[in-house]
């Protein structure tokens, strides 16, 4: 079960603004989905490694050679707010 | 329907080179047809042909899942955040398949991020189902899927995370091939879930897609966990499956299915023995916890994945205030319910208290599928099952019921929790609407289950598809 509190912090650490109405939505339905998820409780896992990554390969490294990154102008256009160089963003307040 | 939108991807594409064809009057019936395209399955179709004049898919347009990056070319992966955007690069395996030959036709609807089984999450509204436009196509390769089976498109790409390849290629009718997690390069492809995306074809026939998976493959410098494709990709010939050991799992081939999927899947495997193929049990005990491994790992990489649309670099932006409500309101704005709804699920699968129960455990049941597969492919040569316990659901069926939608691709996720590559090819009708037969096997076997695949369409003969009367 999670409850309101809990999705409202969760919602902080992910940056998302939710609505009354998505905070109780989203509370029973993460709950739904966590039961079904948490029948994995009823494996023995101990013993078992942990799986990141399924394929089998080795650090994969290239020489350090400079080369040419984007150009500036091109990266700043796609952004929503661009000034001096940069990409603008509002102040970070009190 | 014309002759020309008759011929398979692969037809066409010898008849242009053998000079019979025109790539002018082939690009303008799919350009014509893409433009007219009701099912919304199209989210930009392109005014000129673009690829290589001379390769060996010279010619032969190619309809391209949003998420795939194209230079210049809006490429929203769906979703309302990333509305306006246009990237400056193109992603590789596009890049490779234009160098082939192959012009953009157009970019495709999809669920937003990758994320759904019905393509009704699309930011840019659902797709429909060409066989019956009351029915999802599947998702979330759902715009390309219906693009294909509706004759907009002779072929697509389409990327597969837990089944975002099969499930949409089975609900419309044709042919998906999810590789080997590695095979393809992911760079330029938006993120959904790192360690199981792959991207692969969609496309009316096995040849077609062996075709299209010959020019996707191959190690890239801009990916790091791409492999060189041990092989050459062969086109497929395969007439009998005689030796060729086919294993049958309980877990994935009983529970939940459909009496008309079932119906087909057993003539599907009397087919295999017809060709001379053996059937045997074999067991895979931890798919059945597929699900729960899949809507923890998948949903906690997302949530990382996705922290980069803040409103600063690229995309929407929408504030009302400081920063902090920049970030929140942007995000609130631009990401539709099971987006969020997904990055919740991932950032409290991570958050510190939790993190043991839920991710570290997912990433054991991961380790148990991969071992399942192991042990089954050292009896078998291939597993076969259907691709999804039911047809085409209809629009809205299943948009109150997060879980119900999860629970649709229990098929489909414990291959790519192992890396291991899967095909889903027609394996005839259910009331009406197709089933898909779904063939796995060992990492980078696809040579092998093109050909398996290859011997069973013809076995099959199936021969439908709203293509025909475009």
């Amino acid at each position: 079960m999670i409850d309101r509190e809990q999705v409202l912090h969760v919602a902080r650490l992910a940056r998302l603004r939710l609505s009354d109405e998505e905070v109780e939505r989203m509370s029973s339905e993460l709950s739904t989905i966590l039961d079904h998820i948490e029948k994995i409780n009823e494996l023995e896992l101990d013993s078992v490694e942990p799986t990141s990554h399924v394929v089998e390969v080795e650090n994969v490294l290239r020489a350090d050679e400079p080369r040419e990154s984007w150009p500036r102008e091109q990266i700043l256009e796609l952004a929503p707010d661009a000034a001096d160089g940069g990409f603008r963003v509002p102040s970070p307040g009190a | 329907m014309s002759d020309l939108g008759y011929l398979s991807a692969a037809q066409a594409a010898e008849q242009i080179r053998a000079g019979e064809v025109s790539a002018d009057e082939l690009w303008t019936l799919y350009r014509e047809r893409a433009a007219a395209d009701d099912l919304n399955a199209f989210l930009w179709v392109a005014d000129e042909a673009d690829g290589a004049d001379d390769g060996p898919l010279a010619g032969v347009p190619l309809a391209v899942k949003d998420l795939f990056c194209v230079e210049g070319v809006p490429s929203y992966a769906g979703s309302r955040i990333l509305e306006g955007y246009r990237p400056p690069y193109t992603a590789t395996s596009v890049r490779k398949l234009r160098a082939a030959g192959a012009p953009v036709l157009g970019k495709t609807n999809m669920d937003e991020f990758a994320m759904g089984s019905s393509n009704e999450n699309s930011g840019f509204g659902p797709v429909e189902n060409p066989w019956d436009r009351e029915r999802v196509p599947g998702g979330s390769s759902g715009g390309s899927a219906a693009a294909v089976a509706a004759g907009s498109a002779p072929w697509a790409i389409g990327t597969d995370t837990g089944g975002s390849i099969r499930q949409p290629a089975a609900l419309c009718g044709i042919v998906g091939l999810k590789p080997t997690y590695g095979a393809v390069s992911r760079y330029g492809m938006i993120a959904f879930a790192s360690s199981l995306d792959q991207a692969g074809p969609l496309t009316r026939d096995v040849t077609d897609a062996a075709l299209l998976f010959r020019h996707m493959v191959g190690r890239d410098p801009c990916d790091s966990t791409s492999l060189e494709f041990p092989e050459e990709v062969a086109l497929p010939s395969a007439e009998r499956l005689d030796g060729v050991r086919f294993g049958v799992p309980p877990e994935l081939t009983g529970e939940g299915i459909e009496d008309g999927v079932k119906t087909v899947f057993d003539e599907a495997l009397a087919k295999i023995e017809d060709l001379g193929g053996e059937l045997e049990e074999v067991a895979l005990p931890h798919s059945p916890h597929g699900i729960s491994a899949y809507y923890v790992i998948a949903p906690a990489e997302a949530s990382a994945n996705l922290s980069r649309y803040d409103g600063v670099r690229f995309g929407t932006r929408a504030t009302d205030g400081d920063l902090l409500s920049m970030y929140e309101e942007t995000r609130e704005a631009g990401f539709g319910d099971e987006v969020k709804r997904r990055i919740m699920l991932g950032t409290y699968a991570l958050s510190s208290g939790y993190y043991e129960a839920y991710y570290g455990r997912a990433q054991r049941v991961r380790t148990k599928i991969a071992d399942d597969f192991r042990e089954a492919f050292a009896k078998v040569d291939l597993i076969v099952t259907p691709t999804s316990p039911t047809v085409a659901f209809k629009l809205g069926e299943r948009t109150d019921d997060p879980l119900a939608m999860y629970l649709s691709d229990a098929f489909t996720v414990p291959m790519p929790l192992a890396g291991i590559p899967a095909i889903s090819i027609p394996g005839g009708l259910a009331d009406g609407l197709p089933v898909g037969i779904q063939l796995a096997g060992p990492a980078f076997s696809e040579n092998r289950i093109l050909d398996a695949a290859y011997a069973l369409e013809q076995a099959i003969g199936f021969e439908e598809g709203p293509w025909r009367d475009a």
